[in-house]
């Protein structure tokens, strides 16, 4: 058993964990941003995958790793707007644009990778990103190589989680995003414009969960297939009830759901268990109803999530 | 050339679908002018008041501020030109502070959240008006009357020199609404103005200079409040017809109804019952005075079916109550105007035909083997909207689009059709306006001459004295005393009110 642990937990294992969480944040993130401004984005599931085939294939024709990232993100913006016509402008309702969202962009982002590459014999692949390591910073034992000698999309990671927070609790665009949220109707007597502000949140939405996509096929693999993103928005949207729809919060949760992920991977790999690696491929998820169960009982949803808001209703 | 006033709105007319909700409005206001703007529900007032805050756009007309002709098209626009308002229902964020809630909409402050601006505003406006407010406080831990100086700090932060209040006073105590005068006077001391929207004539006519009335969307009146106009003029006015107290012939008690001896509910979130000991017979109103909060919710959903007791003795018509569920309540005759007119009383999302038989929708005139009756429920809809005076576009309208007089008036024409022996009205004219009032009250001295017994919970208290035969205080569960209508003053219930005297 001594023997099981010290092999899980090596500073390797701690880098995975964070590589895996990476793009979790970002979508979380995205989420969150929709979520606080009264939307309930369902689209994240579908959107991620649009982008992570938009950016796959930018990279292998143009051979620019940055500029996949670009396409996977303008993707997403361009989704989030979708999402923003349906739900704001039309005022429909949010789990039908949202589902439907999704089941357009997958269905999409398989038909064009059909059109783009046809059926090949051997898996299209690109050279992807490579680990950054930080000058000074990556020297320091232990942290050092599970923080600091990362893909630059890390990085990214690691700064948009504060920088969420920031701009969600400190400025003055993040409190009126707030009350888009919580009371439109507060907001609207402000002078602040609530269809504005919902289309804002959610083309950022998008953004994010376009870099989700493109970090999961040009950072953590190298290819795009069609269970790239395999059920991580659904578990980005149970991450924000996990984090009571707080940057910090929800970050830590994807964490958390990361390192059950890279331990399940690594008793798949290790021999001394023998159970079916069906059992340690639910472990995630499982656990995260589990966690849900524990934490979200006096979880506090924006008030005005789901509800379209119309000025001249009566 | 004189001064130009402060706000001057010439010919606003606006229409949604088919009603005229405004018609040809002229409305002028001067520094230093609280003007009181009078009408019945629907008559245009608030309508007129979101023109000129912008979430309205008036089919025609012209306003100008100050002598500048402006166009409002969003509130934002409003604030601009110093129009705050203040609406009936607050737009507040329950779960952010104070001082979150004063910064929503503060732009072009670089990109940080100022707080040290906004704290400088409140302690200024404190200064001017006497408008307390503590900055890190969550909206939902205050008092309705803190959470309406709010709404008020919120428009004076943002410049307002003219503030609309919408029914300011609906739920305030009587000394929040002395405070609140105390401000508005403030304010038009310092040459602001102010727009007092109210259904209280009393208090119109102690904070007004001037009142405006509207009728179904046209000024009918505007009148000076000068001393020599009365309130009953000013009702007159508002309903274009003679208004009259209800005349109320003497009781005639008849049999007992409703017995309860020592009755108790269990505790818990809602306050409890502690023993209460009533009587009430047929032909007579008992009311049911108190400070919300102490058990007249309670007592009512007892009376309803909808919460069982704990203990003690409930008797209707002299027999104990087999079950305690709403329907079985209303088999033994109870009939029912919930306090919750748009929740347990009616379905906003249902036409209004559906509405009015939902009580009685098991009788084999209604239904037959689990099928609706349609044409017989239409037919029965018609026939009670057109003998209760229902305002309403024909039985297929969905009940939510109905005003408040006209959804009382509905739950009325559904409870009075089957001539309940005993009948629980929970608040029945809380929102409604001088006419609907006067509706409600007169069906139920008619209803109490046909020897129903009526238990009228209200807080209220003129409402309580014009119709109530015996009035019973509640105070912390119990009750604290009955008194016969002939001996009350109000001075006597206020201190029974308060839990002070009493037999208990």
């Amino acid at each position: 058993m001594n023997e099981i642990l010290s092999q899980i937990f090596q500073v390797g294992f701690f880098a995975a964990v964070i590589r895996i969480a990476t793009p979790l944040v970002f979508g979380t993130l995205g989420e969150l941003f929709a979520e606080r401004a009264g939307i309930l984005n369902l689209g994240i599931e579908g959107i991620m995958m649009l982008a992570a085939m938009s950016g796959f294939s930018t990279v292998f024709f143009t051979g620019s790793l940055w500029l996949g990232v670009l396409a996977a993100v303008l993707t997403g913006v361009v989704a989030g707007l979708v999402m923003g016509l349906l739900t704001v402008s039309l005022g429909l309702s949010q789990h039908v644009s949202g589902i439907g969202l999704t089941l357009l962009c997958s269905g999409l982002s398989f038909y064009c990778y059909r059109l783009i590459f046809g059926q090949p014999s051997t898996l299209p692949a690109i050279k992807p990103f490579e680990t950054v390591a930080l000058p000074v910073l990556a020297e320091i034992p232990i942290i050092g190589p599970i923080l600091f000698n990362q893909f630059a999309l890390v990085y990214l990671a690691m700064l948009i989680v504060p920088a969420a927070a920031f701009v969600l609790f400190h400025t003055p665009w993040g409190l009126n995003l707030r009350t888009v949220g919580e009371n439109p109707l507060a907001a609207f007597s402000a002078g602040v414009s609530v269809t504005a502000m919902r289309y804002q949140a959610l083309l950022l939405s998008g953004a994010l969960m376009g870099l989700a996509g493109a970090f999961l096929c040009m950072a953590q693999y190298n290819a795009y297939t069609f269970g790239v993103i395999s059920g991580r928005g659904w578990v980005c949207i149970a991450l924000i009830v996990f984090g009571q729809w707080n940057p910090w919060k929800s970050a830590a949760g994807a964490i958390l759901f990361a390192c059950i992920d890279a331990l399940q991977l690594r008793l798949q790999a290790s021999s001394a268990i023998n159970l079916p690696y069906q059992v340690f491929l639910m472990l995630p998820f499982v656990l995260t109803i589990v966690g849900m169960a524990l934490v979200s009982r006096n979880a506090l949803a924006p008030a005005a999530l789901l509800k379209p808001f119309r000025k001249e209703a009566r | 050339m004189e001064n130009p006033s402060l706000l001057e709105m010439r010919g606003i007319s606006k229409r949604f679908g088919h009603v005229r909700a405004n018609d040809g409005v002229d409305l002028t206001l001067n520094g230093g002018d609280i003007l009181g703007l009078l009408g019945e529900n629907g008559a245009g007032k608030t309508t007129l008041m979101n023109i000129l805050f912008g979430v309205y756009t008036p089919d025609s007309g012209r306003i100008a501020i100050a002598g500048r002709p402006v166009h409002i098209r969003s509130s934002s626009d409003a604030l601009a030109h110093g129009v705050g308002m203040v609406h009936q229902h607050f737009h507040l964020v329950a779960r952010h502070t104070v001082l979150e809630n004063l910064m929503v909409g503060q732009s072009g402050r670089g990109i940080r959240l100022d707080r040290n601006f906004i704290l400088q505003r409140m302690q200024d406006i404190e200064q001017r008006f006497g408008l307390h407010l503590v900055p890190g406080a969550r909206v939902s831990d205050l008092t309705i009357g803190e959470q309406q100086r709010l709404e008020i700090v919120k428009a004076l932060i943002r410049g307002a020199r003219i503030l609309i209040l919408d029914e300011p006073t609906a739920a305030l105590t009587p000394q929040e609404t002395e405070g609140l005068f105390t401000a508005l006077r403030a304010m038009a001391s310092q040459s602001m103005g102010v727009v007092f929207i109210s259904h209280k004539l009393h208090e119109v006519m102690a904070i007004t200079q001037r009142v405006v009335i509207l009728q179904q969307g046209k000024v009918a009146a505007e009148v000076l409040n000068d001393g020599t106009i009365s309130q009953r003029r000013l009702a007159e006015l508002m309903c274009g017809q003679e208004i009259s107290p209800p005349s109320k012939s003497s009781a005639k008690p008849g049999a007992v109804r409703l017995r309860m001896e020592n009755l108790r509910t269990p505790g818990g979130a809602r306050p409890s019952l502690k023993g209460v000991c009533l009587k009430i017979r047929g032909g007579e109103i008992l009311g049911i005075a108190g400070v919300s909060g102490n058990g007249q919710s309670e007592l009512a959903d007892v009376i309803a079916g909808m919460l069982p007791p704990a203990g003690g003795i409930l008797e209707i018509n002299g027999k104990p109550v087999p079950r305690y569920t709403p329907r079985s309540m209303q088999a033994l005759g109870v009939g029912r105007i919930p306090e919750d007119r748009m929740g347990t009383g009616l379905i906003p999302a249902l036409p209004l035909s559906s509405c009015m038989v939902l009580s009685r929708i098991q009788e084999f005139r209604f239904s037959r083997c689990g099928f609706l009756k349609h044409a017989a429920i239409r037919r029965f809809a018609d026939q009670q909207i057109e003998s209760f005076g229902i305002k309403a576009a024909g039985h297929q309208v969905r009940t939510g689009t109905l005003s408040g007089g006209n959804l009382q008036k509905a739950l009325l024409a559904r409870e009075l059709a089957w001539n309940p022996t005993l009948l629980l009205a929970a608040q029945p004219t809380r929102g409604l306006d001088v006419a609907a009032t006067r509706f409600v009250h007169q069906r139920f001295l008619e209803l109490r001459d046909r020897d129903c017994a009526i238990v009228l919970i209200s807080e209220d208290l003129e409402e309580l004295f014009a119709l109530s035969d015996r009035i019973a205080v509640m105070y912390e569960g119990r009750i604290m005393d009955i008194l016969d209508i002939q001996t009350a003053t109000v001075a006597n219930v206020g201190l029974l009110m308060a839990g002070v005297g009493g037999s208990k």
